[in-house]
Formats: C-alpha cells, structure tokens, sequence
C-alpha cells in the first residue's frame, strides 16, 4: 500500500472532471422536476448526446461544435418524451424508461463506426492569475471551459429559481397545474421548455463523458451516470447548490476510491466500488432530513379541460 | 338601473360537447355595484364567470367593457383590463409564500420586498390581516381567501369577481369578507358576486341575475324580493320546504358519557366532557362557529379516534373502542365535511366510493372478494335517488361538481338504512334545491326511527330540521334546547360559550 502515489492536485482536478457529467444531468432533470416532470430518459438522452457529440467532434474536428451538437441531440431526443408525455399525455414514468432504453439501442446503432477512435481534445482554459497558484491552480482553475460552463450554469439556475420571475412561474407549474392554469400560465409549454431544457444538459453531460472524462466512444459508456443524476435530484431536495455539491462528494470518492485501489488499499475492492454510491445517498438523506419536499405536481400530467 | 353600465355581456353562448353551458346570456354589471350571479350547480355561472376572465373564449356573442369591445383571449389580458377573479377553489401554490403567490397573480409585479410592505399595507386598509412571509400550506381557509382578494385588489381593479368566496369560510370570515366588499363598493369597484347563498346575496347585492340550465332566467334587486322567490326562479319551479312530520321519539339510541379527548394537533380542539343523547326519530341540531371541535366530535362519533369503549354506546351497546366499520355494522353511519379526500377518494370511481363505506351494510363483499355488479347497482341507487349529475357510476369522484358529490356521499349513508347517522355540514356548497333534497331526506330517515346527528354551520338549516340544539364552543358542548322554543338571543349565547346553564335558565326565565 502506498498511498503517497496519490497526488491531490491530481485528485482534485480528476474529481472535477468525473463530476461534470452528473451535475450536468442532475441540473437539467432538477429543471423538469421542477415544472412537474418526472423524466426517468435521463440516461438516454445523456448517451445520445455523448454518441451525437463524439461524431460531431470528430467529423468537424471542433470539441465545442461537438458539444453544442450533444446539447441538440439531447433536446431533439427529449422531444420524443415530450410528444409521449406533454401532447399524448402518456404515462410518465413509462415513456421515461422507454427514452433511456430506445436511447442505449440506438446510440450503439449511431456510433458503430466510431468505436476505436481519439476525438479530437478540448484546450484547458487555464483562468489567468489563478491558475498559476502552486498546487491550488493546476488542480481547480486548469479545465477546460465546458467545466466552467456547468458550475456556472448551476449558480444560474439556483438565483434563476430563487429570485427571478421565471424561476418563480416555473416552481408554481411544478407545485400547482391547475392554479397555474387559471392564472393563465402556459402550463404545457413552459413544461415543454423545462424538457428540452433538461434534455440539452443531460446532452452535454453525455458528451463531457465522450469526448473528456474517458475520452472514445463504447457502447453503453454512460453506465447509469444517468440514474445517479436522477438519485441525486430526490436527494438533494430539488436544490441545485445541493446537486452541485451531490455531484462533486460522488465523483470525488469515485475517483478517490479508484485511487485507492491503484495504491493497493487494504479493502476489497467491492467495497470501494460500492463506496461512491453509499456514501453520497448516505450524505445527502441527512442533508435532506428538512421539511423540503418534492413539486406536488411532479409526475402528474396536466390536460386543461379537467 | 341608475349607475352607469361597467360591463356588458351580450347574446355570449358556449357549448360543450353534449351540453350547452352558456346559451344566449345577456346581462349589465354596474360601475360600483355588487351583482349577484345566482344559480343552480351547473346553471352555467362558472362557464360565464370563465368568459369575463379569459379563461374560455365564447362560441358567439359580445362583451364591452367601459364602452370598448373587450375579448379577453387570456386572463393575463383581462387583468390588464381591470378585471380580477378569486377563485372557488383556490388557485394558491401551497408550498410558495403568500408574496410569491400573489406575484404569481400579478403582470408586472414589484421586487419581494416592495410587494411585502404593500401586503402589509393593503391587508391593514381592508381589515385582512395577513403576514407575506407564511407559506400558503399552513394558513386557514379564510387566510387563503384573503391572499387570493389581496392579490386582485393589488392590481387596482374595476371589476372583480367572486366565486362563491363564502362557501369555505366561518360565519365571523363572512362578516369581515362582506365588509371588505362594502369597503370596494363605496371606492367604486364592481363586484360580480356568484354564491347560492341567497340570505347573503339579500344582505350584500345590489342587483342580481338568475342562470338557469345556461339561460339568464330573470334579474331583481336581491333586497326586495324574497329568498323563497330567488330560490324558485333559480329552480324553476315552485320549491316544497323539507316537511316535518310529527315523529314519536323513540328510545334513547346513541349517547357519550363526559367524553374527552386530547387535541389531535396543535391546530386541532381538545373535546371537553361531552354528553350527547339522542332518541330514535330525533334529530340532533349542532352549531357553533367552525374550529371549535366539529371535526373532532365527528371523528370520534365516527371511529376513526377511538376513546374508551363505555363512553359511548349505541344501542346499549359500548362502542368506544370500536372502529369505523365495526360501528357501520351495528348502523352507526357518519359523513365528514371535507368531500374530497375525507368523505371520498378523489381519484377512484363513484362504485368504488359506493364500496368503500357501502361493503358492510350493503353486503358488498363476499370474503374479501368484491361484487362488482351489486356495487355498481348501488352507486347507481343513489345516483338516481339523490339525483347526483354525473355521466355514470364510473366517473370519477373529483370529476364531479361540488355539489353533486356532496349530494353522493350524503345519499351513500342515507341509503344504507343507518339506525343512527351524524353528518357534517351536510348542504356545504350544495344549491338550494339539492339542499332542500338532502335535508328532506334527512327527515324522512328520522321518521323511519333513526336517531340523527347534523353538525352545521348553517343555523336556518339546524332550525328546519333539529328537534333540539346545541353548540360547540371551544371543545364544549352547551346543553341541548328544544328548537321550537329558542330565541336568537339564546342561541348566540350558545354559539359564544357565555352560557352556563344556570345562565341559559335565566335566559330562559325572562325570555
């Protein structure tokens, strides 16, 4: 055992990438909670987007076309959830299972031909002065912008939620359709927005996972990143900070524990793989012990003439 | 009429599949005046109410509001028009604060903190006492009405209407909610003001408008034309008051022993030594003023709190301990105020609802195996006795009308034969002809011997049908008085819980 091999730099900055994909997914699934929408296709739309943004990267040679081509192909496949749920009005939690299931086929159909190959790679984006800290820089202010991008975009959204007149009508559509309807807001189309929204980031958290954090493509290469990102949502509270902090507690011990497998650690390895999992839900549920609770309309479908 | 017209509604028709909510309605509200909207459930006052607020758009017709063609397409347009609407069932978001509610209401609202003080201001000016900060979940239903009046008043409004914004609310909330509408009446606001009640529309219209199956069947000015006329033109037909036959009281069938209970939460009241004895063929009248152990004299009445078994028997039988479906099953039947979600499941059809109280009496099980058939049969008996408006016993139970369930869930007890029956605000919400029926029908089940409990806010409808009266007051049940010879005086010290007995004999000995 050797544990000295560990070097934390390294760690801290590995555990931001491998935490990337999920709080990208969680992020956007938090959104479709909370107008209402229980969307279980998280994982088929985060491998759609790593299949779709993998062979955009490659084709074009660009990783950020690629990534934008990810959040395209994430929102484009959620719309068939939205057809299925929000127009059908079919049974959410099915058409959600179906999403990730049709997802996992027909990526490993899209991507047989770039199975083997390097994407091309996305610079750091080294922030200037900070990352030229000793030992604090390399490891937090040396990724790469799509990084950058996620924790941005979830301080956005928890003062989006929080203080804007946006935020505010999306909860009130999560919390109360009926009532949301008679004070005529569009209950069905900021439901609609809330999916693509949530397709579009579970999109790019795909492709972080394609082209970064592993990077090549295999099929089924999300390997239920996706359920993670819903797991967290419940128990983060529907908080987005929380999520934030959900998604770094899980992809830090992830790669603490591979870590310690390297070094050789004296536990079986079954328990350190099973580590991340326990230890963030064991987290979370005491963080979760307030009275918060789910949107009351969450899973249920709304239809104006009842 | 002398005021100058605010809004005018002309030939408006809306058709539904198979049936036509609005047909041909015409009518004029007047700047600062309180219209009345009255009607039968289903006579169409939702539907029309609907149009004013944009929320459904009319097949034909037109409506001017202040001299200008007005066709709101949605209620976003109609606010900025001046018109606002306080639901019936409220349209507040329970787990948001009273501010981002009333935001939610508002086009361009101001920041929190701004819209906060102006809360506070607006409530103090109109008596409606209400802290921005309370998430909606935890107020009372009279609170939650005064989020949705401050939420219209907020927006300055010319017109605003009401739809039966009374139906939840205690007798002290009505006092203070019609002062409020007074209040807006003299600064020149128009109310469009839809209620059955018709004592209330008397006191507090100007003018009124009777819908009848979707068509304007008369105007009045509520003050001089009699309740018993309104309720006949809203009907359409001469209306029978429930009649009293002359009953022979029986034995002394259900009775509680000095019955306590602890409060069952911190919103709840504690019951303080209650006796309670009621003969066979009597109806047993209770009042008081709502949140003063109503629902928990029923609940205990009922089984679902179970106390010790000897302090209360029926039938010479203690039955304390038991719990509801054993109590069913000698033919002690309750009904609960709270229709959905207390007295029925919201969700499930009207045979499964007919089941779930039904099964025992009724011999709807067959060792733990449903009859389909006979429940079926059963919810379509009191469909067609209790002329409950539904497509069929497969509808569900939220999908019906307010008053329609409750005419259901009062006709599944009835119809079981109860030897005893306690019902809780059994006419809440209900029009007036639906009500006379339940009532009735409650007299009739008195005049086949059985002893009946009705708890009610509704003091007219206690003196109609009760042999004797009591209130709750705080938990405590004055000693019951013959109807016939009760004064007013007598029952508002009653309902107050100033009247010990020595005191209500004094009452008595000068009355």
């Amino acid at each position: 055992m050797d544990l000295s091999a560990i070097n934390p730099a390294l760690l801290i900055a590995s555990l931001m990438v491998a935490a990337t994909p999920i709080l990208f997914a969680a992020i956007g699934e938090l959104i479709a909670e909370k107008a209402g929408v229980l969307n279980l296709g998280v994982e088929g739309m985060m491998i759609i987007g790593a299949v779709a943004g993998f062979a955009v990267a490659v084709e074009s040679g660009s990783p950020l076309l690629g990534f934008a081509a990810a959040a395209a192909a994430g929102a484009a496949f959620s719309m068939l959830f939205v057809i299925m749920t929000q127009l059908a009005l079919a049974n959410q939690v099915a058409s959600g299972l179906a999403l990730t299931l049709f997802g996992l086929g027909l990526s490993a159909l899209l991507g047989q031909s770039y199975v083997g190959i390097k994407p091309p790679k996305l610079d750091t984006f080294d922030i200037p002065i900070l990352s030229e800290i000793p030992g604090i820089g390399p490891a937090l202010f040396s990724h790469d912008i799509v990084l950058y991008f996620g924790i941005a975009l979830t301080f956005v959204i928890w003062s989006g939620l929080k203080y804007s007149r946006a935020g505010l009508v999306l909860r009130a559509v999560g919390e109360n359709h009926d009532a949301a309807h008679a004070l005529g807001y569009k209950v069905m189309r900021i439901r609609i927005l809330a999916i693509l929204f949530g397709g579009a980031c579970a999109g790019l958290g795909g492709a972080y996972i394609s082209l970064i954090r592993v990077p090549q493509w295999t099929q089924g290469m999300t390997a239920g990143i996706g359920w993670i990102a819903l797991a967290l949502v419940v128990f983060s509270s529907w908080k987005p900070l929380r999520t934030l902090l959900g998604a770094y507690l899980f992809g830090g011990i992830t790669v603490l524990q591979l870590n310690f497998q390297a070094a050789g650690v004296a536990i079986p390895v079954e328990y350190l793989a099973m580590s991340p999992y326990l230890i963030t839900i064991l987290v979370l549920v005491i963080l979760s012990a307030d009275k918060s609770g789910a949107p009351a309309a969450l899973g249920r479908n709304f239809h104006a003439s009842r | 009429m002398s005021t100058t017209a605010l809004l005018n509604l002309d030939g408006l028709t809306k058709a539904y599949p198979g049936v036509v909510a609005n047909d041909n309605v015409t009518l004029s509200i007047g700047a600062g005046e309180i219209h009345a909207l009255l009607g039968e459930n289903g006579a169409g006052k939702s539907t029309l109410v609907k149009m004013i607020y944009g929320l459904v758009q009319p097949d034909t017709g037109t409506m001017t509001l202040r001299g200008a063609a007005y066709h709101p397409n949605e209620p976003r347009e109609a606010r900025k028009n001046g018109v606002a609407m306080v639901f019936q069932h409220f349209s507040l978001f329970d787990a948001l604060n009273v501010s981002e509610n009333i935001a939610l209401g508002m086009e361009n609202p101001p920041t929190m903190r701004d819209l906060a003080s102006k809360i506070k201001s607006v409530s103090q000016t109109y008596g409606l006492p209400l802290d921005p900060y309370r998430t909606v979940g935890t107020l009372s239903a009279g609170e939650r009405q005064r989020v949705e009046i401050i939420r219209c008043l907020l927006q300055d409004p010319k017109l605003l209407i009401m739809d039966e914004p009374t139906s939840v609310l205690t007798p002290q909330e009505v006092e203070i909610l019609f002062q409020t509408l007074r209040k807006l009446k003299s600064e020149g606001t128009s109310i469009l003001y839809i209620s059955h009640k018709l004592e209330e529309i008397r006191s507090l219209c100007d003018h009124a408008t009777i819908l009848r199956l979707g068509k304007n069947v008369g105007e009045c000015i509520p003050a001089q034309t009699s309740a018993r006329d309104m309720a006949e033109l809203m009907v359409g037909t001469a209306l029978t008051p429930p009649e009293r036959t002359q009953r022979d009281l029986g034995p002394t069938l259900l009775q509680t022993f000095d019955l306590s209970t602890p409060a069952p939460s911190a919103f709840g009241t504690a019951l303080k030594s209650i006796n309670i004895s009621v003969k066979r063929g009597e109806i047993l009248g209770i009042g008081g003023v709502a949140g003063n152990g109503q629902d928990e004299l029923l609940s205990v009445l009922c089984g679902e709190t179970t106390v010790a078994a000897e302090k209360i028997s029926f039938a010479a039988i203690p039955v304390g301990a038991m719990c509801p479906n054993a109590r069913r099953e000698l033919g002690l039947l309750t009904a609960p105020e709270e229709r959905l979600g207390h007295a029925a499941a919201p969700d499930m059809s009207l045979t499964e609802n007919a089941l779930l109280t039904g099964a025992i009496r009724e011999g709807l099980e067959n060792r733990g195996f449903l009859k389909w058939t006979a429940a079926k049969s059963f919810a379509e008996k009191i469909i067609t006795a209790f002329d409950v408006r539904t497509p069929g016993p497969d509808s569900s139970a939220r999908s019906l009308s307010g008053g329609n369930l409750q005419k259901f869930v009062i006709g599944r007890e009835v119809l079981q034969r109860p030897k005893a029956l306690v019902v809780n605000q059994p006419t809440w919400g209900v029009d007036a002809a639906a009500a006379a029926a339940i009532r009735q029908s409650l007299l009739d089940l008195a005049t086949q011997g059985a002893a009946i409990i009705c708890i009610s806010q509704d003091l007219d409808e206690l003196m109609e049908i009760s042999d004797s009266f009591s209130a709750l007051n705080e938990g405590r049940l004055s000693t019951p008085q013959p109807v016939h010879d009760l004064t007013v005086e007598t029952i508002g010290l009653m309902m107050g819980g100033a009247a010990t007995d020595a005191a209500l004999q004094n009452q008595e000995a000068t009355v």
